[in-house]
């Protein structure tokens, strides 16, 4: 149960959870036990909205930075990483293989609030040795799911 | 001015659909339950194929049973999952759709005395291509309380010394009907008793839930004697690109192909190379969408009991056909009331087959928000019609 459980959560966190045991074929104490079990041991890390911000009248851009840093000895990457990542501005931090490091996922109200973040407060961090920022133009796509998708059943109303 | 048309022809009934469809096309926020394909868009690792297929100018013609590729993996396939050798070389031949399939299958076998036995409710053209081969259909009304399988009473009161198919269509649009191994056995062992050639519809074979399909030829003494139907629309989501095949004994493959030959030429070529990769790296796409199919059933077969309308649970397709007797209507009637009150179209059984009377088929090829939404409304006819 717990992959087809997860893959439907992971599509939509809201489900009735009724509805989730019957989808399931299985009792609702049960998949609610698993559930918590899911959160308990930290499977389930969070229940999160995809929102389109670009319909919004708030301001929001996202920049992606590339960081190249020296990594701290007996720590690795993690204390570089954990400083980058208790800004609250940080929405996300990977550790990458190839010509960087650590990947930073910021969002900001302006391109110049991302400016200063990266030449104010990153930058200026022991061990980094150099930042390479991109702003998100437009997103397409995100978590699975297609921005802006125009749903239209295509098909014959009624077929055999 | 004589008369240009074709007796056989014209005594053919048009669908039972085309009435609904005609009407349901004028509403504009129905609901439909009625489609007989997924909602699923065809996984895109197989459009790319296609569209990579075009880019490299695979346009001309195939050979008439269709690119060798396809055929060495659809014999791949039906061994990996049936356990059966079929030669890709004279025992495959790739049609437009599981449609063209039983069409010339039934024109390869049938002789004007024949008879062809078909159970039904079932899909809608066995009956119309027999009549078209020149054939006679012999049809068996299953039974709603032997969850629409056939038994072996019914198929042995049907059986004449002029039978000489049997088409078996499961797993079964509309009813979702299966049928397990030794359901099969007690079947084959007549077919082999009655020296029976079985049309074997297997296109939705990939659809079926907590249960696997089995084909009929892959038991004792039924290869020889089966025409194993299969193709792409139904678990690849595929329908749009009309392919099928045919799987069987040499004799019988080389006069279809001949069929095919003249009236077809050969399957659409991009959608064969789109087919060979749904074949070679689409398990994991039919899986998924397989899940989320037995997750609407499941939905579904539960809100049926939540309101108490009698429906035996389906095992196979995206159909269920729950009973609606109690409503002292007509099926039709039933689902016209429900169109027209409630804005959801569902398919009367009886365009199934008249044994389809007290019955509709609702598709769950559906997502499950438009399923919940439909149910609602369905629901609130009931309560009304039950007062």
């Amino acid at each position: 149960m717990r992959d087809e459980l997860l893959s439907i959560l992971e599509k939509n966190s809201r489900i009735d959870f009724s509805q989730l045991a019957i989808m399931l074929g299985k009792s609702e104490s049960d998949v609610l036990g698993e559930i918590s079990k899911l959160e308990n041991d930290g499977i389930i890390c969070g229940y999160h909205t995809l929102i389109n911000w670009e319909k919004t009248s708030i301001e929001k851009v996202t920049g992606l930075i590339e960081v190249k840093v020296t990594p701290m000895r007996g720590k690795g990457f993690d204390n570089m990483a954990e400083r980058i990542y208790n800004y609250p501005e940080v929405k996300a931090v990977y550790l990458i293989s190839g010509g960087y490091d650590l990947l930073v996922i910021l969002e900001e109200k302006s391109l110049k609030e991302i400016a200063s973040f990266v030449s104010e407060k990153l930058s200026t961090l022991d061990n980094i040795l150099s930042t390479s920022t991109h702003f998100i133009l437009k997103k397409y796509k995100d978590h699975g799911t297609i921005i802006n998708k125009q749903e239209k059943d295509e098909r014959e109303v009624i077929t055999p | 001015m004589k008369n240009f048309l074709s007796d056989k022809v014209i005594n053919i009934k048009p669908s039972g659909i085309r009435k609904f469809f005609d009407i349901v096309s004028e509403m504009k926020d129905a609901i439909s339950l009625g489609v007989g394909e997924p909602d699923f868009d065809t996984p895109w690792h197989i459009r790319e194929e296609g569209i990579y297929a075009f880019e490299r100018g695979k346009t001309f013609y195939t050979s008439n049973s269709g690119l060798k590729d396809l055929r060495n993996e659809i014999s791949n396939y039906i061994k990996r999952t049936q356990g059966i050798d079929y030669c890709p070389d004279d025992e495959i031949i790739v049609t437009v759709g599981g449609s063209e399939a039983i069409d010339i299958a039934l024109r390869a076998v049938a002789n004007p005395a024949d008879e062809v036995i078909i159970p039904q409710p079932s899909y809608v053209s066995y009956e119309p291509c027999t009549i078209l081969a020149g054939a006679a259909p012999v049809i068996i009304e299953l039974k709603a309380e032997n969850e629409f399988k056939l038994t072996p009473e019914e198929l042995l009161a049907a059986v004449t010394p002029k039978t000489k198919v049997l088409v078996l269509p499961y797993p079964n649009n509309p009813t979702g009907a299966v049928m397990g191994k030794e359901e099969l056995e007690k079947i084959a062992k007549i077919a082999v008793e009655k020296d029976l050639l079985v049309l074997s519809d297997e296109i939705y074979s990939a659809l079926t839930y907590e249960t696997e399909h089995i084909s009929i030829a892959s038991l004792p003494g039924m290869r020889e004697r089966t025409i194993l139907i299969n193709g792409f629309s139904k678990a690849y989501a595929m329908t749009g690109w009309r392919l099928g095949y045919a799987c069987g004994p040499k004799e019988i493959i080389e006069q279809m192909t001949k069929i095919h030959q003249f009236a077809i030429m050969c399957a659409p070529t991009i959608s064969q190379y789109a087919a060979v990769e749904a074949l070679k790296n689409g398990d994991e796409s039919v899986e998924q969408m397989r899940k989320s199919y037995n997750q609407r059933r499941r939905f579904l077969i539960h809100k049926f009991k939540e309101m108490g309308l009698e429906c035996f649970e389906p095992f196979g397709a995206f159909y269920v056909f729950p009973c609606i007797k109690e409503f002292g209507m007509s099926s039709e009637e039933f689902a016209t009331r429900l169109l027209r009150e409630e804005k959801v179209a569902l398919v009367p059984g009886t365009a199934f087959g008249e044994c389809g009377e007290g019955f509709v088929r609702i598709s769950y090829a559906y997502s499950i928000e438009n399923l919940k939404t439909a149910i609602d409304r369905l629901e609130n006819f009931i309560r009304r019609l039950r007062g």
